[in-house]
């Protein structure tokens, strides 16, 4: 039997328990303006300065549908490869709160904008087909503010109203990695169709995490509780984790999980309870009587998927078929679209494999070491294209490179200008390295000797020397060619 | 020239046009009788100065091309007005003053209308009789003590009583129709998506629709010109080829199908309102009009159906009224008894009693064996009438089931006082117009409405018959302004 290697499992006493795992993904819609009304949806703007009346719930104001947020939806759907759904409806979301001016959220309840998709992973052992349930659009509340003033709670309407995607998957996932796996998926997707930035410090993207566990084997699932609105692939892990492991410890213990709602607290790493089943809010849903049911036409859909730009998915096959990448290398390279347009450019005029190899390789660790995002990368495509058509055709050596790489790690400078300024050229006039290889084993004649005799190893010694005298500039092929012989 | 208020709006209109009367002479008289009325308590707020200012403002540089250039009037508390105070009748607005302007008083103003004040109502809309109004009880200038109807019943008051030449009204389950009938005026609620609700106070989102009153039929068609356009702000709002209704109107019906639905004979029906529906087809035929007997099978349903989309439509929309942002706040020891001690004291006992109902119907469990089986309803009702328009042009039927009533007589059975709209909620739960004209007079002598009811869109055709039958009618109505010492 094939033992699946990312299998996750929770093992007590001679039991083996299965995680079932289903994310319920608020994704922020990029957009200008709220999914009802007109304001702006800037981030970070002084708090009350991007409320319409409509967002306010003001008397005798009325919703009016910003096309854009639907067409964001959709296309999202489509990058799902899921069913769209012509006909959907808009309902009203019953609650009280203080951030929740309407007293109601708009919502899709029945009859969602998009229906059933996929999600495919790429996991280390092979690839695993995620389900989509649904995906439907709604209104984010305001922000309650409760550390502001003792007995006071402040509230921001900044982000009341603005437009999300609620995409929920199917119980799919069986593991913390492939939920991190998910995420990173799903916003990779939205972040090439430029539906959601996947922002997760700016709260662009949270999730509800419904957790439940079985006996390995089994196919019933087990009752599962749902961890309220955490906002990083992080705590989601820790809060699967510990929540996975205390309902495993309930059964074992003889008990019952209770089907309820839960918070995960990032400082003590546990979820405790915040409401059970029985007092579930009952939200009272029905279609939003201001609101005409939502109808889009078979055009409509056919023009937006005209723009849908190349997927992961697609990409990653491309780049496998037409680059010869390894999987491993295109899967890091298409991950994100910024990352690809960048290999993209980068490879239009200089080779493919010491491209990758040096996006992948140095430059990343580089921007890791500086915390920078590629788009914000010191190196420009065009300059990294020019430093490795100076490898390619000989002018400096790979070792030379990493030195002129650093450089222009300090500021985006064109590497011949590095290389001409610092004199780095490499050295591969044969004549010159002979003369340079005759000293090196003149000045060490007892070593050649004893190369000579037998001590092979030494060959390394030889090579070093001369790429010492050198100043790090001969040709180190030239360099072994000449060695062998002159040994 | 003397007897000013005694004017319609269409002898209004030509003679400031004409310039035999400027806009402050008018608003003045209006303004003067409107002081003199408070007995009425036909207003919650007026603003006197304010409208005299603006006809003078008119007068300095009058643009006689408007359609209602310089004519003051009185709106229902219901729709937003800037800068004045907007209660719908409630406690909880009491303080609310707007910065912005419903559509429909927007294109009163636009056409050069002075607003004199805003209207008693009750509240949120919700009643058949004005009391439920937290600004107090309104008196039908027809008699004292007697209810104007409701919910528009200051602006049905105000209209009889001649303290405005003309008003508008909101129309949820026959708000507009029933205070006419009740004070022998003219009122039309259009067809569903012809007047914006942007900017009027919310009660049921898919039932709620402006509409004109007024002395005349004619009036009522000019003022349905002004107030009715397509409004992006509104996503209910239909984009439809409007016709200019008073200019269109003609008494010409020869040969117009009428239908009379026999359900509308309800048990129990007074004599009276039975003769007057008689004498209403007689008169229709005198004008012309062909008399087909039609069944509306559903008919019955119409007012349990009613009452439970209206309040739970209602239940959602008055969320909003919370304390937290506008409006009355009671302090409380958290946000839940805030929410609590402002609504307990915010919302009178109607408003309580519907929003409960509301809430009701769209509980988990109960929510397809009332809302979902009223929608279901609903659209047989609407069936009922898209079957009998194969068939006829309109339909004639009662305003209402009785006269105007006497204040208090109905207070303490909310169910009695439902059954006023027995003949007026079917057209709103069918998106209809419908609009309701004086016809007679009961053995009291109070004034009995009979109701003409058309096609979706077809206001022209509705209120040409009215036209027509207002002629034959010839009613004349009773007011021996009591209420002035």
């Amino acid at each position: 039997m094939i033992k699946n290697k990312s299998e996750y499992l929770i093992n007590r006493h001679d039991n083996q328990y299965e995680v079932v795992i289903g994310l319920e993904v608020h994704a922020q819609v990029t957009s200008e303006s709220k999914l009802f009304s007109t304001s702006a949806t800037k981030f970070g703007a002084e708090p009350n300065t991007q409320v319409s009346l409509v967002d306010a719930a003001f008397p005798g104001m009325l919703p009016v549908i910003n096309e854009y947020c639907v067409k964001q939806a959709i296309k999202t759907g489509i990058g799902l490869k899921a069913k769209i759904n012509k006909r959907s409806v808009f309902d009203r979301k019953n609650y009280f709160y203080a951030d929740l001016p309407q007293g109601y959220q708009i919502s899709q309840f029945k009859d969602p904008i998009v229906g059933e998709g996929k999600v495919i992973l790429d996991m280390p052992d092979g690839q695993k087909e995620v389900g989509i349930e649904r995906l439907h659009l709604e209104q984010d509340a305001g922000k309650s503010i409760h550390d502001l003033d003792p007995k006071n709670t402040f509230v921001d309407l900044n982000r009341s109203g603005v437009a999300l995607m609620e995409i929920v998957s199917k119980p799919d996932l069986r593991s913390p990695d492939e939920v991190n796996a998910y995420i990173k998926k799903l916003r990779s997707i939205m972040r090439y169709l430029g539906t959601c930035d996947g922002n997760m410090q700016e709260g662009s993207l949270r999730a509800d995490v419904n957790v439940s566990v079985r006996k390995k084997g089994s196919k019933d699932f087990g009752t599962r509780c749902e961890i309220k609105n955490v906002n990083s692939i992080k705590f989601m892990q820790m809060a699967i984790e510990y929540e996975a492991n205390r309902q495993v410890d309930l059964i074992e213990d003889g008990q019952t999980i209770d089907q309820e709602t839960r918070l995960f607290d990032t400082k003590k790493n546990e979820t405790r309870s915040m409401r059970s089943k029985e007092d579930a809010h009952d939200y009272r849903y029905f279609p939003d009587p201001d609101l005409l049911p939502l109808e889009v036409s078979d055009d409509f859909i056919e023009n937006l998927k005209s723009e849908i730009p190349e997927l992961p998915d697609e990409k990653k096959k491309r780049f496998i078929e037409k680059f010869k990448l390894s999987p491993y290398e295109a899967n890091i390279l298409v991950s994100d679209i910024e990352t690809s347009n960048y290999f993209e450019n980068v490879i239009k005029k200089s080779d493919v494999k010491l491209a990758t190899n040096w996006i992948i390789g140095e430059l990343f660790a580089a921007l890791n070491e500086k915390n920078l995002e590629i788009t914000e990368s010191p190196i420009s495509a065009g300059n990294l294209s020019k430093l490795i058509n100076l490898i390619k055709d000989g002018t400096i050596s790979g070792k030379i490179a990493k030195t002129v790489f650093e450089q222009m790690m300090e500021g985006d400078k064109d590497p011949k200008k590095i290389v001409e300024e610092k004199g780095l050229k490499q050295e591969s006039d044969p004549k010159a390295l002979e003369a340079l290889i005759d000293k090196v084993i003149d000045d060490n004649r007892d070593k050649a000797t004893e190369y000579k005799s037998g001590k092979v190893k030494l060959f390394g010694f030889f090579v070093g020397q001369v790429m010492k005298v050198s100043g790090g500039k001969a040709n180190p092929q030239l360099v072994n060619e000449i060695l062998k012989k002159k040994l | 020239m003397s007897d000013i208020t005694k004017q319609s709006l269409s002898e209004l209109v030509e003679n400031i046009k004409s310039k035999k009367l400027s806009s402050s002479e008018v608003t003045k008289a209006f303004v003067e009788r409107s002081e003199k009325s408070k007995e009425l308590n036909a207003y919650i707020t007026e603003d006197y100065a304010n409208a005299l200012n603006k006809a003078k403002k008119f007068d300095e540089k009058p643009n006689l091309d408007l359609k209602l250039p310089g004519i003051p009037m009185a709106v229902k508390d219901l729709f937003c007005t800037r800068d004045l105070k907007t209660t719908a009748g409630s406690k909880i607005l009491n303080n609310f003053v707007p910065t912005y302007e419903s559509t429909v008083t927007q294109n009163i103003w636009n056409e050069g209308a002075i607003l004199m004040g805003k209207l008693n109502c009750d509240e949120f809309a919700m009643g058949s009789s004005n009391e439920t109004s937290f600004f107090g009880n309104v008196q039908n200038p027809i008699d004292k003590n007697l209810v104007p109807g409701g919910s528009s019943g200051g602006s049905s008051s105000a209209v009889a009583a001649q303290l405005t030449p003309i008003t508008i009204g909101t129309d949820t389950g026959g708000s507009i129709r029933q205070p006419a009938s009740f004070t022998g005026t003219v009122g039309l609620k259009p067809t569903y998506g012809s007047c914006s609700r942007y900017g009027i106070v919310a009660f049921a989102s898919s039932l709620d629709q402006a509409g004109p009153m007024a002395q005349n039929v004619k009036d009522c068609a000019l003022l349905q010109q002004v107030i009715s356009t397509y409004d992006e702000k509104d996503s209910t709002s239909i984009d439809f080829k409007r016709n200019e209704y008073s200019k269109e109107l003609t008494k010409d019906i020869k040969g117009k199908k009428i239908g009379i639905p026999k359900e509308y004979r309800v048990d129990g029906m007074p004599k009276e309102i039975e003769e007057l529906w008689k004498k209403g087809i007689e008169y229709a035929k005198d004008c012309g009009a062909e008399i087909i007997d039609i069944s509306l099978p559903h008919t019955n349903y119409a007012l349990p159906t009613y009452y439970i989309v209206a309040p739970a439509e209602a239940s959602s929309n008055l969320a909003r009224y919370d304390g937290v942002k506008y409006g009355f706040r009671a302090e409380g020891e958290n946000l839940i008894d805030m929410y609590e001690k402002t609504r307990s004291e915010g919302f009178g006992a109607e408003v309580q009693r519907r929003i409960m109902i509301g809430t009701y119907v769209l509980s988990s469990g109960y929510y397809d064996a009332y809302y979902l089986k009223a929608q279901k309803v609903r659209k047989l009702i609407k069936n009922d009438f898209d079957d009998a328009y194969k068939k006829v042009d309109a339909i004639l039927t009662p305003s209402t089931p009785s006269s105007a009533f006497k204040i208090g007589e109905k207070t303490n059975d909310p169910v009695s006082m439902y059954l006023n709209d027995i003949f007026t909620v079917p057209v709103n739960l069918a998106g209809l117009p419908g609009i309701s004209i004086p016809a007679g007079h009961d053995a009291k002598g109070y004034p009995l409405g009979l109701q003409i009811i058309g096609k979706a869109f077809d206001e022209q055709n509705i209120l040409n018959i009215a036209y027509a039958m207002e002629e034959k009618i010839n009613f004349k109505n009773n007011i021996t302004d009591w209420w002035i010492k």
